[in-house]
């Protein structure tokens, strides 16, 4: 294997990201080459609750965004009810957010390792893979992968000789960004709308797909498995911080001099590490000032620069007020124009509400338009007090973590952008709405109407 | 019983500051209600599963971890549970809720048929904000699209509460509405050109809490606070509960009305439209008379003349006086009142005295299949975790509120039905198993599955998969749903599968009769050998003798044998009442022979049908709207039919005619008002001991009738041999749908339409390998008798099986019928194509 210019810097093991520079890590050869299927082999030899203890040990939390440890999650599942399943979140569609997808197409034996670890810990034997339905060079390795595994006994009947049989059936979502909840994912995979479901009652550990108990985990979660058997759970527990183990994939895009994807130490590293760091974001383009960046996703309050020196944790994000969330870091330079920015990520919520709830069908929308009015110069002065009203309406308190009147967190999710920006920055929205417009809408493309 | 008490254990929760007390289970929103705090709501329907998608119904509720807002139709009540529906935070959040729910709203409530009757415009003017802060252009579509020929769809004015499309998935499993795009541009529409083809579309006008889905019949004819209503009964089998609403003396609509025992506020479209037909131009108004020009009655005449209500009624006494009661019979009475079926029997058999009166068309059950077997409720065979035999004819198509009420039953209340049809039904997929005997085997089936025992095929079905269903019914308390599945089978296989499972003595059973009243018809005694109260002509003579002066002291004629007589020329007077035999009797041809032999056809009837054609006097009688009375169900359970209209023209009650022509004979009826029935009856019978009318009215769920042990089906002791069967041949299936040639879907513009041709659908596979050229009649014969129609495949039908609709339009079905056969086989001859 050979060790890119840029991980020798590094203090930490690379735990999902090891084979990402290896051009063919996504066949079975070379995976089986870079210790491939080798937790699998282990895992094989330990009893299924020393499989969960070793996970439950690595304090491992979930990377889909809620960052809820994934030992605890399988915990979750209620004793004797088969059958259970498990199902994997590759709906990654948070604006930002590409770490999963990078995950799918360089190391996609990884994550089926992982998926076949977590189903001997569990008991189950079938695992669902949801992809999201644009990333065709994901699916086609993923896919490959899954042939190429199934041909050498890692998945089907009897693995690897023994009693243990899983099957991963492969699902390509349809293009919708609520599918990435996970009930919501759960109505896909049955063949329904892409809505959410209300917890309660429908919490998936009990009540899931068809009805039966189902863990949904995340791609980045899983594929973190394969190294905590081979390695320990001790072991990955002491990387990373006390409240946050591990390490954690981050997407860092915007105003960066080197956007892209990285794998960092939970903790130690600092939101200033990741966009000014020579190994990483290399600087703000330009040499500009910084403005604001979204800390993890665009769901997330925003970050100012005051918040720089945060580290990436969990608890302490929590703390200063958003989260790490999907791990998409959003930079936004000086020259952004902080209303038409929240016209953006407003808009995006809008159009990706699943229109199952009022609040959100109807609230996102309507912030949107008052934003896009804003935009084209027939603002009013009131519409400030208006937007925050009507975000109160859809998250009541416009609190951190969120309330909602809504049945998921999409909703609630328009309104951090908006509360973060007027919060910050209410002397552009009311130069918007005071100073005199010429009246005429700029470019931005397609509406929603 | 119902679903509703699961359990009777009490929890206290704290509502706004006081401590209440809740059914365990209950749902939250219930629990307020019933405590008296009314939370506002758009999505929740209590017949329907909760999906919280409105927001309507958010309230602070705290179960010990702080208090949060959280949807309270999805909230299960919980032992110390503090909800404030009060709260500035939950009046905050409702606020919000209906300004959002309003921002695309058109207030056109002016023109909106709704306004007046609107959830969303009460509400509005309850909790909602005086105006509006939404200054952008709301959402537009199509102003009022048509889901089907009845219904018509605003989808402007939709909330997307998910109503209508639930009840057309969840409740009756016609899913063809459902929600398409996304967002804030998510609206219901139908599947492109594949209309809201459902018997049940009329629903979700009903339960729709805006303005966005009207029903054509009603569109724009009143406003609600014009309307007056009035509870009532549809006089159909199941005694579907229903308000009668009219503005001006006309009627308007039927909506359906939610007591807990029958159709919990659903209706067919059949039932819900046909108001039409009762104001429909065509309805009699004055007395008719065989006549010719001039309005001249004429014996001999061709037509039907108007007269006078003297001159029928004399005519029609000076034919009763001019024979012997012997010779005098009466077909029908099925569409009647419970009262008017009482007076009709008191003059035929009390009076006249005669015993040929026979309500029956030769497509029910004897009255011992009906009467004499344990009795139970739609309730008690919906009730969680029960067994269910049904052995009937397609509930989607005759009884559609017994169907979505089994349709619950089987999917919310873990209730298993193991189904016993010649073809798959409506309900097939919500049966925990459905068997296909072969018409006029079922007693052999019924046997192995109750046994378990039976050679490797019973009746055309695999062994193992009655053995399957004999997992299911072994040492269950079994509850039987059943009726005549088919017109071209004899009684005898039922009656005997019948006697098999009444061994069981805990086993229960729900009879299912054909038409509007019939089982008031049976109760009332309009059945040769009985009379009212479940006795027997012999065993109740007695009581009656005293009121009923004339009583015969023999049994006399049922349906078919009165017609086969009257064909003789032994028949002098046949009162046809409220029925058509031509097209609902299997032998149309022995009946127009009856009907032109006898020497007065009496008709008794709303329209002039195709039998009261041939009717040489013609009472025109008062439809259901606009009497007084009451109707029993298959249940037994007799409520409350109440005038809302006037009865047009001179047209009188059922009983009224009786009471007319008794009193022309000499003799007083004794009964001036429908009440009087019962001071007569109550007395004499012990079904009826305590009924009146007050009784009926004081309840809402009616009363039920108690049973009497006279009546028994009687047991056999070995079931027949069947007929081997010739596998050339394809066995013949004959039944109802639910829109056909029947006169009051003829007569309502709204359902008219729906009506189909006749042809006869077979399996795919025996379709393709007899060769069948698609879309050309084929010559089909039965015995010497032949008919060419169209065959077309159909996957629901099983192999070696030829099933037809009754009634529909084109080629007479009854044609195949070979009288007095257990059952009929058929061939088709695909080579002799005609056209």
């Amino acid at each position: 294997m050979v060790e890119p210019e840029w991980a020798r810097l590094m203090t930490f093991p690379h735990i999902t990201t090891s084979r990402w520079e290896i051009e063919d890590a996504h066949t079975l050869d070379r995976y089986l080459e870079t210790e491939g299927y080798k937790a699998l082999t282990k895992a094989l030899t330990m009893t299924p609750a020393q499989v969960h203890e070793e996970v439950k040990k690595a304090s491992l939390l979930g990377r889909g965004g809620a960052g809820f440890p994934a030992g605890v999650k399988w915990g979750f599942l209620p004793e004797n009810v088969w059958p259970r399943y498990l199902v994997v979140n590759g709906d990654e569609s948070e604006p930002g957010t590409y770490k999963d997808r990078i995950l799918l197409e360089r190391d996609p034996h990884q994550l089926i390792e992982g998926c076949l670890i977590a189903c001997y810990a569990l008991g189950l034997s079938q695992c669902f893979l949801y992809v999201r339905g644009e990333m065709a060079h994901g699916q086609e390795r993923i896919a490959n992968a899954l042939n190429e595994a199934y041909e050498a006994g890692y998945v089907g009947k009897n693995i690897l000789g023994t009693e243990f049989s899983v099957d991963i059936i492969l699902h390509w979502g349809a293009g919708a960004y609520i599918v990435g909840e996970e009930t919501a994912l759960i109505e896909s995979l049955e063949g329904n709308r892409g809505m959410p479901r209300l917890k309660p009652p429908f919490f998936p550990a009990s009540i899931g797909l068809y009805g039966k108990p189902t863990i949904v985990n995340n791609v980045e979660t899983l594929s973190n498995v394969p190294w905590i058997v081979l390695h320990g759970g001790e072991e990955f527990s002491k990387i990373g911080s006390e409240q946050s183990t591990g390490t954690r994939i981050f997407a860092v895009s915007g105003h960066v001099n080197n956007p892209g994807v990285f794998e960092v130490e939970f903790g130690t590293t600092t939101f200033r590490d990741l966009i000014m760091g020579d190994e990483y974001g290399q600087g703000i383009r330009n040499g500009n000032q910084m403005k604001a960046f979204i800390p993890g996703g665009a769901s997330a309050p925003w970050f100012f620069e005051e918040h720089l020196d945060v580290s990436l944790e969990k608890s302490t994000v929590d703390q200063a007020g958003s989260m790490l969330g999907s791990g998409a870091i959003v930079v936004m330079d000086e020259t952004t124009d902080i209303v038409r920015a929240c016209h953006n990520v407003v808009r995006f919520f809008s159009r990706e509400s699943c229109g199952k709830c009022a609040p959100c069908r109807e609230g996102t929308n309507w912030l949107e338009k008052i934003l896009r009015r804003i935009i084209d110069g027939n603002g009013r002065k009131d519409d400030l007090d208006l937007l925050l009203d009507v975000c109160d309406n859809i998250s009541p308190g416009i609190t951190w973590p969120p309330k909602q009147t809504t049945i998921c967190p999409l909703g609630p999710s328009a309104v951090s952008p908006i509360s973060s920006a007027i919060k910050r920055y209410r002397s552009e929205f009311e130069a918007y709405v005071t100073l005199p417009q010429t009246g005429t809408s700029v470019g931005i493309q397609g509406g929603t109407s | 019983m119902s679903e509703t008490m699961h359990s009777q254990d009490l929890i206290n929760f704290t509502l706004n500051g006081e401590e209440v007390s809740a059914a365990n289970g209950d749902n939250l929103i219930d629990a307020c209600e019933k405590a008296g705090v009314e939370i506002p709501r758009f999505c929740y329907h209590k017949r329907m599963n909760s999906v919280g998608m409105c927001r309507m119904c958010i309230v602070e509720v705290d179960t010990g971890r702080g208090p949060a807002l959280q949807p309270s139709c999805m909230l299960t009540v919980s032992e110390g549970m503090a909800v404030n529906t009060e709260s500035e935070t939950t009046k905050k959040a409702q606020d919000g809720v209906l300004e959002f729910l309003l921002l695309n709203h058109p207030l056109d409530c002016p023109i909106c048929d709704k306004g007046g009757e609107c959830p969303l415009q009460d509400q509005t003017i309850a909790f909602g904000p005086g105006e509006t802060r939404f200054v952008e252009e709301k959402r537009h579509f199509e102003k009022p699209i048509s889901i089907n020929e009845n219904v018509y769809l605003d989808r402007e004015r939709c909330i997307l509460c998910d109503r209508c499309t639930r009840f057309a998935d969840e409740v009756v499993g016609d899913p063809l509405i459902h929600f398409i795009d996304r967002g804030n541009a998510t609206q219901v529409n139908t599947f492109p050109d594949d209309p809201f083809a459902s018997y049940f579309s009329g629903n979700v006008v009903q339960i729709c809490p805006v303005g966005a889905l009207t029903a054509k019949p009603y569109r724009f004819k009143a406003r609600p606070w014009d309307l007056e209503e009035i509870e009532s009964t549809y006089p159909n089998p199941l005694g579907d509960r229903i308000t009668i609403q009219s503005s001006r003396d006309q009627v308007l609509r039927f909506q359906g009305l939610d007591k807990e025992s029958v159709n919990w506020g659903w209706l067919t479209d059949k039932d819900r439209f046909s108001f039409q037909a009762f104001q429909s131009e065509y309805r009699v108004q004055e007395p008719l008379v065989r006549g010719g020009g001039l309005n001249r009655p004429d014996r001999n005449g061709l037509g039907l003349v108007a007269s006078s209500w003297s001159n029928v009624l004399t005519m029609a006494t000076d034919a009763i006086k001019q024979t012997v009661p012997d010779r005098i019979a009466v077909i029908g009475g099925s569409r009647l009142t419970n009262e008017s079926q009482y007076s009709w029997t008191k003059l035929a058999k009390g009076i006249i005295g005669t015993d040929h009166v026979d309500a029956s068309l030769g497509d029910e059950l004897p009255p011992q299949a009906i009467l004499g077997l344990p009795k139970t409720t739609v309730n008690e065979v919906c009730s969680a975790g029960n067994t269910v035999i049904l052995i009937a004819p397609d509930l989607k198509e005759e009884y559609g509120t017994l169907y979505i009420r089994l349709r619950h039953a089987a999917l919310e209340n873990d209730v298993k039905i193991i189904e016993l049809s010649p073809t798959e039904t409506g309900l097939s997929n919500v049966a925990a198993i459905t068997l296909h005997p072969r018409p006029g085997e079922i007693a052999k089936v019924v046997h192995s599955l109750l046994t378990g025992e039976g050679p490797v095929e019973i009746g055309g079905i695999p062994k193992e998969l009655i053995l399957q269903a004999h997992e299911l019914v072994k040492d269950r308390d079994l509850k039987v749903v059943y009726g005549k599945q088919s017109i071209a089978e004899s009684d005898q296989p039922i009656i005997e599968a019948l006697s098999l499972l009444k061994r069981n003595p805990n086993s229960k059973f729900l009879p299912l009769v054909r038409r509007g009243n019939a089982m008031g018809a049976i109760q009332m005694g309009m059945a040769p050998g009985l009379l009212p109260g479940q006795v027997t002509l012999a065993e109740g003579s007695e009581a009656f003798n005293d009121i009923w002066p004339n009583l015969p002291n023999k049994q006399g004629m049922g349906t078919e044998e009165i017609l086969q007589s009257a064909a003789d020329g032994m028949i002098d007077v046949l009162f046809i009442l409220g029925a058509d035999p031509l097209s609902d009797f299997y032998d149309p041809e022995l009946v127009e022979k009856a009907l032109t032999t006898v020497k007065s056809v009496i008709s008794v009837d709303l329209f002039v049908n195709a039998s009261a054609y041939h009717a040489d006097i013609f009472f025109p009688a008062s439809a259901f709207i606009e009497v007084n009375g009451s109707h029993t169900n298959i249940e037994g359970r007799i409520t409350p039919i109440r005038k809302k209209v006037t009865s047009p023209g001179t047209t009188r009650p059922d009983w009224m005619i009786a009471a007319e022509i008794a009193n022309r004979l000499d003799h007083d009826l004794r009964i001036e008002k429908p009440e009087d029935v019962w001071g007569e009856l109550s007395p004499r019978s012990i079904s009826h001991a305590n009924v009146s009318m007050d009784s009926i009215g004081a309840t809402p769920e009616g009363q039920l009738l108690e049973s009497t042990d006279v009546i028994e089906l009687e047991e056999i002791e070995e079931i027949s041999d069947t007929r081997p069967f010739d596998s050339y041949s394809l066995r013949l299936v004959l039944a109802k749908r639910m829109y056909d040639r029947g006169t009051v879907t003829q007569m309502s513009p709204s359902l008219k339409e729906f009506t189909g041709t006749s042809q006869l659908h077979i399996n795919p596979t025996d379709f393709k390998a007899m060769g069948i050229q698609n879309g050309k009649p084929v010559l089909v014969t039965a015995g010497d008798r032949n008919l060419t129609v169209l065959v077309i495949p159909d996957k629901r039908i099983p192999r070696s099986i030829a099933f037809g609709y009754l009634n529909q339009t084109g080629e007479d079905l009854r044609t195949l019928l070979i009288k007095g056969a257990d059952s009929i086989d058929i061939r088709i001859d695909p080579t002799s194509r005609v056209g």
